[in-house]
């Protein structure tokens, strides 16, 4: 966390030790403030003396002006200083996560990455802001306090020795035993809402198997169960306060009665008294602070972790140091003895993996789940790199080329069609900058998506939320295929793209794609046959991620069991014919 | 990508976080509230919400009260004690042997008046110092008051927790009830996203509530009242300089905290779209990857970036100008207070202790004004929270069912639509003049393209949704003339969405029929041919099934809640067969068992093989939410009508169609 914190606050050192000189200001002068009004009282209101009272309650009233003044700039310089740590953090993350390759983000796993890149930066940015007030202001206070203290009355501060201890050993039991109080609450929260959650998913299921009532007592268990732990919880909390309270008051009553035998001896003039209780209420409350600051250290210094983690992962697929490009551009892939095993697995997704296409060509795969088909399909934009074997397009090794270069050749249909926020010509446009709304209609057409485009109002500028959750699945996937069109690259890849389409739109998105593509390499996966059919060569996969067969649809008929039974589990045998 | 898209747009929509920050009481308040509609009625509804605990809070009033006035109190005695120090004091600067009158004259005489007059005030005996049994009586009671006032700030908070949570959890309950008789209807047209945030995010913030701000509210009310007596007990000349110098402290906050909301709104917005954006690009990272898009995706990041930079940063600063600024105004306070007091005491109208007392108490009441003026604004978006869960309660229930209720023996699965009009809103006709007539056994297959409503059919089958006109018949019983349980008892449902719940699959699997035995579980696990799967497991029948059952796949899902099906033993089926993710073996056994299923049961199958199509006694054709075709597969390809393109597009491959 150190080094964390090191580096981020650097480029704002200046306004660190400034926000650090400013407190030191304020620490003076609020502990300035109780012997002022010791010497007003000790001075001033005990001797009648009027002019003195004005004289040093001016006096008092500049203090007063300069710690507020002291305070805002502080906390301008803090506010300014921490929000600014968190967006440095935040765009570094940001940056780092975008060189990533796919591999390295499954690594991580998408949701824990934005978890790192918000809440993890939200908390060391609270860190550093709350560092930059009480981690300060409390030392200097609970040091500054001693001191003055001890200039009140030496003997007197003796009773620190036993206040100090007492408060921080009260305020730490407290913390210790809330936290997990406040988690097993949280716990219980969690399960509450995992069963509505449950329920509303499931309210057909649950009405058409008539239980209600089942139902019902399963979440009142919940709900009894957090209610009692609540409770529990909340009456043991209940104690926390007044008991803080109760030791702060007695060691007041402690001070006013030795202090008084000082005051009767005339060892301690009376006004001292009163500045003295205020700079044990200071001490106390710093000490009370500080101890909740370091609640606040554990869990910031595991969010630190986890983003040093991500700042510290070096991008595992990088740009060659000295790139080539193929001399003549046509959209050639092969595949050479690829073999892919995922980072950490034991046994490779993909063996023995050869083929080639060609432009103008479709190529089909297909297998059953979990034989490596989308995998196969991520390898050629190099999303992870082949573990053995090569891949090629036109003839060089896609490692040899430029990443951008590489990706700009490839349009890809993934299996969940993604799409962004912003609105359909937002989302058509994302490969092609430039395209004219003519091409973008065009490619709706193509991708069977211009009479659903057409019903929306606002058409080309209707907005898409994020995640694409105002269209449904098949209009997602059929305005993915568009975007793809838009780009017009030489290799298509599309991943199981045509799921959700039914068997009418399938066809035609498929007849009206062939006329579009026939200077394209075509890469297909996926799960329904009818689909693939007609496909210039289909690779069948093995569940163990070799070749079954390549071939036409009639040939692996033939030759190939494999294909044989997929074929056979879907259609029927006219059908097949 | 090997990440559950969907579960993630539920979970990852990072909502900003609440700051909760240590400095400053004024952050959390400063957040921007949102607002009721109806603010009064609201509010009045909750208070009457909480009418069964009266008793309870009655008493919560009753210790808060005690424990503020004994807290109160307290500077009170603290000053007696400065008086009886102080008197010590000058009794011992005065010759001994002399009473307190001769003292005053002896001062007077030697043109001490002040101080002369400030003696006459005080408990003096000249020559005489502190008086420590006084003392130790004094500091004996302030001990005893400082107990009392802890002891019942916890039993005001022990009893609160009662009231807060006993509340919360009728509060839980009622809704849950009210869930449950909720027609569909309801769910169909609210995002389950916002019904949860009724029933999780708003309940929890009026517990929290509860439990907070009702005991701050009654305690800065205590506090105020309390020390306004006690100030105007002392003086109140001193009270009335320092009743124009608070309200400005009211006056600061509120104005920096209107100040500050519209900044606390933009951070609000800025960090939900830049999560947003997080979000979107590490979950399309790959995409950003193959569109070559990296440089514009930072590009967007570093601008909202930037914009939760700006906003944060004033909301930040602003919020935290509150504290310096009433620090100051106290100060202020205090230095007219000592100013003025500091004369009187001289001039013995005020004692010492009596203008310490009094420059405590002004210094406590400061605190409450502000702290009222925050719990405002919780209090503002605890009542919007409260409106959204009584919205919930207040909507319109299912009909209830027909009071003479016909109970079924006995069932064939003879069902039959009579004239059925049916329409999701009214200007939308949907289904008119709907007629259809189902032999007991008989399977309907119910076809056509994504999104033609095909699942229409089921919710009026099954009762969710209620038909304008006509009627359906079960064995000639108007399905309207049972009650919903029992309807829904004869039907089996097999969808594709399968629901699972947390739970072990034993569990699930018995879901279709209370009290089953572990052998009929087992029976029905092996008639959907999912036994021998879930006996690969280690944990057998006892593995729990995660949060949308992510460690199973969605064709075992799908076994299961065959399996289900199976141990219900319905008289009716309804199936949906999957389109796709399921690999070939186990679509297979699906096919199968599905198969199984149906035999000699009445079935609606909405289908997307052909096989079950072309097997079925009845096909519907349904587009654009209407039944557009009804026949056999013979009768309908004859026709040549929808079905008979829908049914040739399978076979309509670019090639094929170039030949023909």
């Amino acid at each position: 966390m150190k080094d964390l914190l090191i580096t981020f606050l650097k480029p704002y050192w200046k306004q660190v030790t400034l926000t650090v000189g400013l407190l030191l200001v304020q620490a003076i002068s609020n502990l300035y403030l109780p012997s002022l009004n010791a010497d007003i009282i000790n001075n001033g209101v005990a001797k009648s003396d009027i002019g003195y009272i004005i004289k040093t309650g001016g006096f008092m009233l500049i203090v007063t002006l300069l710690l507020a003044a002291c305070a805002i700039a502080s906390s301008y310089f803090s506010s300014k200083i921490s929000m600014s740590f968190g967006r440095d953090m935040r765009r570094a993350i940001f940056h780092k996560v975008e060189t990533f390759s796919q591999a390295d983000l499954d690594r991580f796993g998408p949701p824990s990455l934005i978890t790192r890149n918000t809440n993890d930066v939200q908390q060391m940015q609270m860190l550093v802001l709350l560092g930059l007030n009480l981690m300060v202001m409390a030392p200097l206070m609970c040091i500054g306090g001693v001191i003055m203290a001890l200039r009140q009355d030496v003997v007197l501060s003796s009773s620190i020795i036993v206040i100090i201890p007492v408060m921080a050993v009260a305020v730490w039991f407290i913390l210790i035993k809330a936290t997990p109080l406040f988690r097993s609450i949280q716990v219980k929260i969690d399960r509450v809402n995992q069963i509505m959650r449950e329920k509303l998913m499931g309210v057909r299921v649950i009405r058409a198997f008539v239980r209600n009532d089942y139902e019902a007592k399963r979440f009142d268990e919940a709900n009894r169960d957090l209610t009692t732990t609540t409770l529990r919880v909340n009456r043991i909390i209940a104690l926390a306060i007044p008991s803080l309270m109760v030791i702060m008051n007695m060691s007041a009553v402690a001070i006013i009665w030795f202090g008084g035998h000082r005051i009767d001896s005339g060892a301690m003039p009376i006004g001292n008294l009163t500045a003295f209780l205020t700079y044990i209420m200071e001490i106390m409350i710093s000490i009370m602070l500080a101890m909740g600051m370091f609640v606040m250290v554990p869990r910031a210094e595991a969010s630190a972790e986890r983003i040093e983690e991500v700042l510290n992962t070096e991008p595992s697929i990088k740009d060659p140091a000295t790139p080539t490009e193929p001399h003549k551009t046509r959209g050639i892939v092969e595949f050479c003895d690829v073999e892919f095993s995922y980072p950490g697995a034991e046994e490779s997704v993909l063996r023995d993996i050869s083929f080639i296409t060609t432009p103008g060509k479709t190529t089909a795969i297909i297998g059953s789940t979990g034989c490596g088909k989308s995998t196969l399909v991520n390898l050629i934009p190099r999303f992870y790199d082949v573990t053995g074997g090569s891949i090629k397009i036109d003839g060089v090794d896609i490692r040899d080329m430029r990443l951008r270069n590489l990706r700009d050749r490839i349009g890809l249909v993934p299996q969940k069609a993604f799409l962004f926020s912003g609105t359909i010509a937002d989302n058509l446009r994302y490969g092609n900058e430039n395209a004219t709304d003519e091409e973008l209609w065009h490619a709706l057409e193509v991708a069977q998506a211009k009479d659903f485009v057409m019903e929306i109002p606002g058409q080309l500028h209707a907005p898409v939320e994020q995640g694409g959750v105002n269209f449904s699945g098949g209009q997602r996937q059929r305005l993915a295929i568009a975007r793809a069109l838009v780009k017009k690259p030489e290799i298509y890849v599309f991943d199981d793209s045509f799921s959700a389409l039914d068997f009418k739109t399938d066809a035609q998105l498929r007849l009206a794609l062939k006329k579009e593509t026939v200077h394209s390499t075509m890469i297909i996966v996926a799960q329904r046959v009818s689909t693939i059919m007609d496909a210039d060569q289909i690779i069948t996969l093995n569940d163990d991620g070799t070749i079954a067969g390549i071939g036409t649809h009639n040939q692996l008929m033939e030759t190939c069991a494999v294909y044989r039974d997929i074929v056979y589990s879907q259609l029927s045998e006219e059908e097949v014919a | 990508m090997r990440i559950n898209n969907s579960q993630n747009s539920n979970n990852m929509r990072t909502q900003p976080q609440r700051q909760h920050g240590g400095f400053g009481g004024g952050r959390v308040a400063a957040m921007p509230a949102e607002k009721a509609k109806d603010f009064r009625g609201t509010l009045k509804r909750l208070i009457a919400y909480l009418k069964p605990q009266a008793m309870p809070l009655l008493l919560v009033v009753v210790f808060t009260i005690l424990s503020v006035t004994f807290t109160i109190l307290a500077p009170r005695i603290i000053g007696e004690a400065t008086n009886e120090l102080f008197g010590g004091i000058m009794g011992k600067q005065l010759p001994a042997g002399i009473t307190k009158d001769q003292a005053i004259a002896e001062l007077k005489a030697n043109g001490q008046d002040q101080l002369a007059e400030m003696i006459s005030a005080m408990d003096v005996t000249p020559g005489k110092g502190v008086d420590f049994n006084a003392l130790l009586r004094i500091l004996s009671v302030l001990v005893a008051v400082y107990l009392l006032a802890a002891f019942f700030q916890w039993l005001q908070q022990y009893t609160m927790a009662g009231v807060a949570q006993n509340t919360v959890y009728r509060l839980r309950r009622d809704v849950d009830g009210k869930l449950a008789r909720l027609p569909l209807k309801y769910y169909d047209n609210h995002p389950h996203g916002d019904i949860l945030s009724r029933v999780t995010n708003d309940v929890d913030n009026i517990a929290h509530t509860l439990q907070q701000s009702i005991t701050q509210i009654v305690h800065a009310i205590a506090v105020v009242v309390g020390v306004l007596i006690m100030m105007f007990s002392i003086s109140p000349l001193l009270s009335c300089i320092s009743l124009v110098i608070i309200p400005l402290s009211l006056l600061v906050t509120m104005f920096v905290i209107r100040r500050s909301q519209k900044y606390f709104i933009a951070q609000w917005d800025s960090t939900g779209a830049l999560n947003g954006h997080i979000e979107e690009s590490f979950t399309g990272h790959n995409i950003i990857e193959v569109f070559n898009q990296q440089d514009k995706t930072i590009e967007r990041f570093d601008k909202e970036n930037e914009r939760v930079y700006e906003a944060s940063f004033k909301a930040q600063f602003i919020s935290s100008i509150i504290r310096p600024a009433i620090n100051f105004l106290n100060n202020v306070n205090y230095v007219v207070i000592c100013i003025v007091g500091g004369i009187h005491v001289a001039t013995g109208l005020i004692t010492l202790g009596g203008v310490q007392a009094f420059i405590q108490y002004s210094r406590q009441f400061t605190q409450p004004v502000v702290q009222v003026a925050s719990i405002v604004n919780i209090l503002q978006s605890t009542i919007a929270s409260a409106e959204r869960v009584f919205e919930l309660l207040d909507e319109e229930e299912e009909r209830p069912d027909t009071e003479n209720p016909i109970m079924l023996e006995n069932v064939k699965g003879h069902v039959k639509f009579e004239h059925v009009y049916f329409s999701y809103t009214l200007d939308k006709p949907l289904i008119e003049d709907m007629n259809l007539n189902v032999h007991p056994g008989q399977t309907v297959a119910i076809v056509g393209p994504t999104g033609a409503g095909k699942t229409t059919l089921v919710n009026l089958l099954m009762r969710f949704y209620e038909i304008d006109r006509g009627r359906i018949t079960i064995d000639g019983v108007d399905i309207r003339d049972m009650r919903r349980d029992d309807l829904r008892k004869i039907f089996g449902m097999v969808l594709q969405d399968t629901w699972l719940f947390n739970g072990t699959i034993r569990d699930n699997i018995a879901y279709g029929r209370e009290g089953a035995t572990d052998e009929e579980i087992i029976a029905a696990a092996r008639a959907a041919y999912v036994d021998h799967f879930v006996r690969t497991l280690p944990q057998g029948y006892d593995t729990v099934l995660g949060e949308d059952a992510s460690n199973i796949s969605q064709g075992q899902k799908q076994l299961l809640t065959i399996a289900r099906a199976f141990l219900a033993n319905p008289k009716i089926l309804i199936l949906d067969e999957a389109t796709s993710s399921v690999d070939t073996r186990t679509e297979m056994l699906i096919q199968k068992a599905m198969a199984k299923l149906r035999k000699g049961r009445t079935s609606f199958v909405i289908a997307h093989r052909l096989s079950t199509i072309r097997d079925a006694d009845i096909i519907l054709v349904m587009d654009k939410g209407r039944i557009i075709e009804q026949g056999n597969h013979e009768e309908l390809m004859a026709a040549r009508g929808f079905y008979y393109d829908l049914y040739m597009s399978q076979f309509l491959s670019p090639v094929s169609a170039d030949v023909v």
